[in-house]
């Protein structure tokens, strides 16, 4: 069972009170952007083997959203972070950077 | 003025421990920044409690305000109660961004009582450390009882009180009243089982 620290209530949230919101930092492109920028906000997501950044609701708790930073392959969670950012605080990227040398994800390192 | 009625009309259950739907009472969802001093006076003049903090309830008599998240407040008084309570809120913030709504009816109130025996019943139900180091009187969880959202607290040391929505009393009760059954103890806090 996945277990996230929701940032908004303090709560450590089993996932049977969350519901997942898809990938992190996605940027919006909308009208009178190109086919290929509207394509990929759309459908292009990330599917990787390891470090990876979600979006989490904390639907059964205080309904607030958050963002999780997490391996897919061990489901060690790295951090939780507040909803209002657009990429993840460099404190959680060096610390992940410290236990995953080298992860790469998208454009960030 | 006609009588309130609550869902179940007081429906008790007596098992490992006693559950009873209570009568109507009278509840505000009172949403803003609750960093506000204007927000806070409001709420605390409308029920003597002092302003709680992060996933805290404080009670004053049988009024109370509980944290139900980083831009809302429960605020609970008698059921006759409410819709002056609201006017008196609204009224005080008129220049606040904020939101103050009498949700009296929109919800069923239920008690748990048996000690560990009650705080067994909640975990069978809830995904929450209901342990009495993790859970105790003047905190306020939000969370799910199987299949729908509810919050709970605790009186005293021996009695929680559970929130739902009115819509859901019966399935709630029936959960609770499961979860107690006679036979069904599972120990789990110590008590011998
Ligand atoms: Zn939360």
């Amino acid at each position: 069972m996945l277990i996230l620290e929701c940032p908004n209530c303090g709560v450590m949230a089993e996932e049977a009170e969350l519901v997942p919101g898809g990938e992190a930092h996605l940027k919006r492109f909308g009208p009178e952007s190109s086919d290929a920028d509207f394509e990929g906000y759309l459908f292009q997501r990330e599917n990787p083997r390891g470090v990876h950044f979600e979006r989490w609701r904390h639907a059964h708790g205080c309904g607030k959203w958050f963002h999780a930073a997490r391996c897919t392959q061990t489901l060690e969670v790295f951090a939780t972070y507040p909803a209002q950012t657009t990429a993840p605080p460099q404190d959680i990227r060096d610390a992940i950077s410290a236990k995953r040398p080298g992860w790469t994800w998208r454009e960030i390192r | 003025m006609s009588d309130p009625a609550s869902a179940l009309g007081g429906a008790r259950f007596d098992g490992l421990a006693a559950i009873e739907e209570l009568a109507p009472r009278g509840m505000i969802t009172l949403r803003g920044d609750l960093g506000m001093t204007a927000l806070q006076g409001a709420a605390t003049a409308a029920t003597g409690a002092a302003f709680p903090a992060r996933r805290a309830i404080a009670w004053k008599g049988d009024r109370a305000l509980g944290w139900m998240s980083p831009d809302e407040i429960l605020v609970m008084v008698p059921y006759d109660a409410a819709g002056d309570a609201a006017a008196a809120i609204t009224r005080k913030l008129h220049e606040t961004h904020h939101l103050a709504v009498d949700v009296s009816d929109a919800r069923s109130v239920f008690r748990l009582s048996g000690g560990v025996a009650a705080r067994e019943v909640l975990a069978k139900l809830c995904p929450v450390d209901l342990s009495a180091d993790a859970f105790g009187p003047g905190q306020l969880r939000r969370t799910r009882a199987a299949q729908v959202p509810v919050a709970f607290w605790m009186r005293d040391a021996e009695t929680f009180e559970l929130i739902c929505f009115r819509s859901v009393a019966r399935y709630v009760f029936d959960l609770l009243s499961v979860a107690a059954a006679p036979g069904g103890a599972v120990g789990y806090f110590g008590h011998g089982a």
